[in-house]
């Protein structure tokens, strides 16, 4: 009895986070190879360097600064400038450019006989050739020395630039996975998330271009003209559900139909062309940061699964969704209003299916009928990555989130690896049938498990 | 069976008792934390019907298993004519001559009759299929079993009698010397289960060993040669049947004496609860029209197909009838959907509990909540800690047998799930309960602690109809008994202790 109650757990374990061990393997793999030496950039570069050369020399030694002149290095330069002066040493020359102002700021030194006893530079500009023979070329620098802020092993799949980047690549995927896991589980698909992306981006951008004033539109009348493209997509989706309920159409058809019908309106809304007249702080959305510097469409994730999460597991709304999966009928004669919960999930899909056009539009500042190909795809590859079974009944929202970032880790961790596109494709493909022969011999285990007790 | 028979083998020209057709010896099966079959034997002669019997649980299941090769015994050995017989899979039984026809048949529906008999093994010539020799040989096969089943005919379109035949047609094609049915009367009516024992004799007299496993004693006594029991594994006893009746029989498979099957009990009866006016819908259900008392338990009996079970789909709203009302306590109803009749008292415990009852990949507490969660729930959020405490009662009260309250629907016992069912249902706190054949597949001592159940809901008032085709569970446990037949109440007994089968069977057949 223990053993087998031991064998219960496991089982239990290997299904519910089989998938989640997969991807932090993944990401352990990715850190692994990735692991290189990092050059730390912009203020904080400042702040360690500045440290640094304040414990090694005596106030008032003189110091130049060399950095070139975009904004990152701009401000690494401001800093160590701020840090050093207030720590009572002299900086003689705040360089933001090209070699040549360095060279200038060198040969003023020299004219003026104040020779720096450190040239502060960074990672790019200690590499530039007029400081290569500091002796040769300016004979009293000869024992000035050059100093860049340290640098420290790290993998480059770990840097948070690089961890944000992976979130907000598959953002709009999970978005979607979340109402395609919830239709999948009813046992049905949804096949037109990936043009409901579509038109819903030409929907939004062609109200604010044309209804809430082009460029100058408010953030009001953006949000308005926003939940005006979702609600077409709910209403699309509305409209699956209904072909499903009442008609009893296949899903599949139901929404093959769908995915063609809304892909064409995209175009015509969108006359072909992409929709661009939009104000600056429509990328708030796809590409600002407000909160702790996480993306505003990441943090829109995270609320939505956490909601979705809730809903599956704590609702009765959620409880039916899963009984209308696992047996229509039974469902339906224990009082489950199974037509209402297939209409809600298709709607629901729909709606998130606009959303995610919504955030694409606003990462890409645009909107355009060529959005979202193939994304239903990917959708239901994250979905059942993450162990919902195409068979309905069964499946995990937070699941279809590990599902979603495994395939995007991957993705990720390619291009970092510089494997190229077209093999990119090969290894998620076959990633994805990998994650379903998993998920077919978990079941094959526990029917043998099942045969194992009658 | 009019037709004479000439033995086909001449195995039955020996004396069966010389060498067993086959002999099962000291079978021993164990499954993690369960030991499943215990030092069985099973012995069976060429020309004779054995009956197996027991309870749920028993090990008559697995013990078949290890006979088709779908499990490997852990100890024990098989001859079949005295030969050791090494089975390790399905296809070395079929070789050894064994068919089994299981309750749910491995038909394929669109495919024809003649086309299942043959398929894996298909007649061909330089590798197209020889649609007439086939089309001879699965007519032939028919007419060896007796039964007239059109060879082209898709198996969908075919009656559940006829596609057992096929089943056994498709048995006798591989030359099967040993036929085991599992439960083959379950889901027949009265006449197919006659001609089904035809078929047996017949089986029988052409030399072939049937192993028949079933339920239903009277038909164990009808048919079968000799009868061996089972019991938690064990072999209990394998006696002829003239030497044992039936109570001794019961005992046997429960482990206990049996003072009482039926043990029902009057509750006082008062006025009527539910009353049914001209329902109907299509031909299933033609102008029904009855009531229901306060605690009076109405038993609906007919044959499969006379529309019991639609007229109660109609009354708990799963179809919508033509015409027809249903009042409760005097109120009209308005019960469109399920939903509506569960929100006004009433609930149906279907007769399929695996495909309509219960969703199997559930835990059974989430089955147990389902036309619950109203109650049980606040802003659309459920309390968890509810619906565990309220199971929780349930469990002990019903005694269901569970590991944990999160265990898979599809993992209990048959008697455990329609326990399970049973729980849910009583858990809605329903008026009206409706049972269609409660006590379907459900072994002995389950049976007696549904009876039980029924008694007490009677005493609570409730109103319950009894839909069952057993006639002496409908004579035991009923106050009144109305019959069906194609869609019609042909009949009222209210005055059940005198009524007989009979009588019952006269009004069933119209």
């Amino acid at each position: 009895m223990a053993e087998s109650k031991l064998k219960t757990t496991l089982s239990r374990f290997t299904s519910d986070y089989g998938m989640l061990l997969v991807l932090l393997l993944l990401c352990v793999y990715y850190s692994w190879v990735t692991w290189d030496e990092q050059h730390p950039t912009g203020a904080a570069a400042g702040e360690q360097l500045a440290a640094d050369i304040v414990g090694r020399f005596e106030a008032p030694a003189r110091v130049i600064v060399v950095a070139r002149s975009h904004q990152e290095d701009a401000a690494f330069a401001d800093t160590l400038r701020d840090r050093l002066t207030a720590a009572g040493l002299t900086v003689l020359a705040t360089v933001k450019g090209q070699p040549a102002d360095a060279r200038a700021a060198l040969g003023r030194a020299v004219a003026d006989h104040t020779p720096p006893a450190v040239i502060a530079c960074n990672q790019s500009t200690a590499e530039w050739g007029v400081f290569d023979h500091l002796a040769r070329d300016f004979g009293p620098l000869a024992k000035t020395q050059i100093l860049t802020p340290r640098t420290y092993w790290w993998p480059n799949f770990l840097k948070t630039d690089n961890l944000l980047n992976v979130a907000n690549q598959i953002v709009v995927i999970a978005i979607l996975a979340i109402g395609m896991t919830m239709v999948i589980i009813t046992g049905g698909i949804d096949l037109s998330v990936g043009s409901l992306i579509a038109l819903s981006a030409c929907v939004s951008a062609l109200l604010i271009r044309d209804v809430a004033g082009a460029e100058q539109a408010g953030a009001f009348g953006m949000v308005v003209c926003c939940l005006g493209g979702i609600s077409v997509c709910a209403a699309m989706g509305l409209f699956s559900g209904v072909m499903v309920t009442l008609f009893a159409i296949p899903p599949f058809i139901t929404t093959l139909g769908m995915m063609l019908v809304a892909s064409g309106l995209a175009y015509i809304i969108a006359e072909g062309q992409s929709i661009y007249q939009v104000p600056d702080t429509f990328v708030w959305l796809g590409r600002g940061a407000d909160l702790l510097a996480i993306p505003n469409a990441v943090l829109l994730m995270v609320i939505l699964y956490a909601v979705a999460h809730v809903m599956m597991t704590r609702m009765s709304l959620g409880r039916h969704i899963y009984a209308v999966g696992g047996n229509r009928e039974a469902a339906r004669l224990s009082g489950v209003p199974v037509r209402r919960v297939l209409l809600f999930v298709y709607t629901v899909c729909g709606a998130l299916g606009g959303l995610g056009g919504v955030v694409m539009a606003s990462q890409l500042k645009s909107g355009s009928p060529t959005y979202g190909l193939m994304y239903e795809l990917y959708t239901i590859a994250a979905v059942v990555v993450g162990g919902t079974s195409l068979a309905g009944g069964e499946g995990k929202i937070l699941g279809t989130l590990i599902g979603a970032f495994i395939i995007a880790v991957i993705q990720n961790g390619m291009n970092l690896t510089g494997v190229e596109s077209y093999t990119q494709k090969v290894v998620l493909g076959l990633v994805i049938l990998g994650a379903v022969l998993l998920d077919m011999l978990k079941k094959k285990g526990s029917h043998l498990f099942r045969r194992a007790k009658s | 069976m009019t037709r004479a028979t000439q033995p086909m083998h001449p195995a039955t020209t020996t004396r069966p008792d010389d060498v067993p057709l086959l002999a099962m010896r000291g079978i021993d099966k164990s499954f993690p934390g369960v030991r499943a079959l215990r030092e069985v034997d099973l012995t069976l002669h060429a020309g004779e019907v054995l009956a197996l019997v027991g309870e749920n649980g028993a090990g008559k299941s697995t013990l078949i298993k290890v006979l088709s090769g779908a499990h490997l015994p852990d100890a024990g050995s098989i001859h079949i004519h005295g030969q050791p017989a090494a089975i390790g899979n399905p296809i070395d039984a079929q070789r050894a001559g064994v068919a089994v026809i299981y309750q749910e048949f491995n038909l394929v529906p669109s495919l024809s009759a003649r086309e299942n008999i043959f398929l894996g093994q298909e007649r061909t010539r330089a590798g197209f299929l020889r649609h007439r020799d086939e089309h001879r040989r699965a007519a032939a096969l028919f007419e060896r079993v007796g039964v007239p089943v059109d060879p082209d005919a898709p198996c969908r379109t075919l009656t559940i009698a006829q596609q057992q035949v096929v089943e056994i047609a498709k048995a006798l094609s591989l030359d099967a010397r040993i036929i085991v049915m599992d439960e083959p009367s379950a889901t027949l009516t009265g006449q197919e289960v006659a001609r089904l024992f035809a078929v047996i004799r017949d089986l029988r007299a052409q030399g072939i060993g049937v192993v028949y496993i079933s339920h239903r004693l009277d038909e164990v006594f009808e048919i079968a040669d000799r009868v061996m029991v089972m019991r938690d594994g064990e072999h209990i006893a394998t006696r002829p049947i003239a030497e044992i009746d039936r109570n001794g029989l019961i005992e046997r498979m429960v482990g206990r004496k049996v003072e009482n099957e039926f043990p029902k009990q009057h509750a006082p009866i008062g006025k009527e609860r539910l009353v049914v006016r001209n329902l109907s819908r299509g031909e299933k259900v033609r102008d029904v029209s009855f009531g229901v008392k306060r605690g009076e338990v109405l038993a609906m009996t007919g044959l499969v197909g006379a529309g019991r079970t639609e007229t109660a789909r109609l009354i708990f709203g799963a179809d919508r009838p033509d015409a027809g009302t249903v009042e409760l306590d005097g109120r009209r109803l308005d019960v469109r959907s399920p939903r509506d009749a569960i929100r006004n008292g009433i609930c149906l415990l279907t007769e399929d509990r695996k495909a309509q009852g219960l969703v199997l990949g559930l835990s059974v507490r989430e089955n147990f909540a389902l036309p619950n969660l109203g109650q049980w729930s606040r802003m659309g959020f459920v309390i968890h800690r509810r619906e565990r405490e309220v199971l929780g009662r349930y469990v002990q009260s019903l005694d269901i047998k569970i590991p944990h309250q999160d265990q898979l629907a599809r993992n209990l016992s048959g008697g455990n799930q329609q326990k399970v069912v049973l729980a849910k249902w009583l858990a809605s706190n329903s008026e009206v309960v409706i049972f269609d054949e409660p006590t379907r597949g459900i072994d002995v001592g389950a049976k007696y602690e549904i009876y039980l159940l029924i008694n007490e809901l009677a005493a609570q008032g409730k109103a319950i109809v009894m839909i069952s085709s057993e006639l002496p569970e409908v004579l035991g446990m009923s106050d009144r008994i109305l019959v069906m037949h194609e869609g019609r109440i042909t009949g009222e007994i209210t005055d059940v202790a005198a009524a007989t089968q009979e009588q019952i069977m006269n009004l069933a057949v119209g």
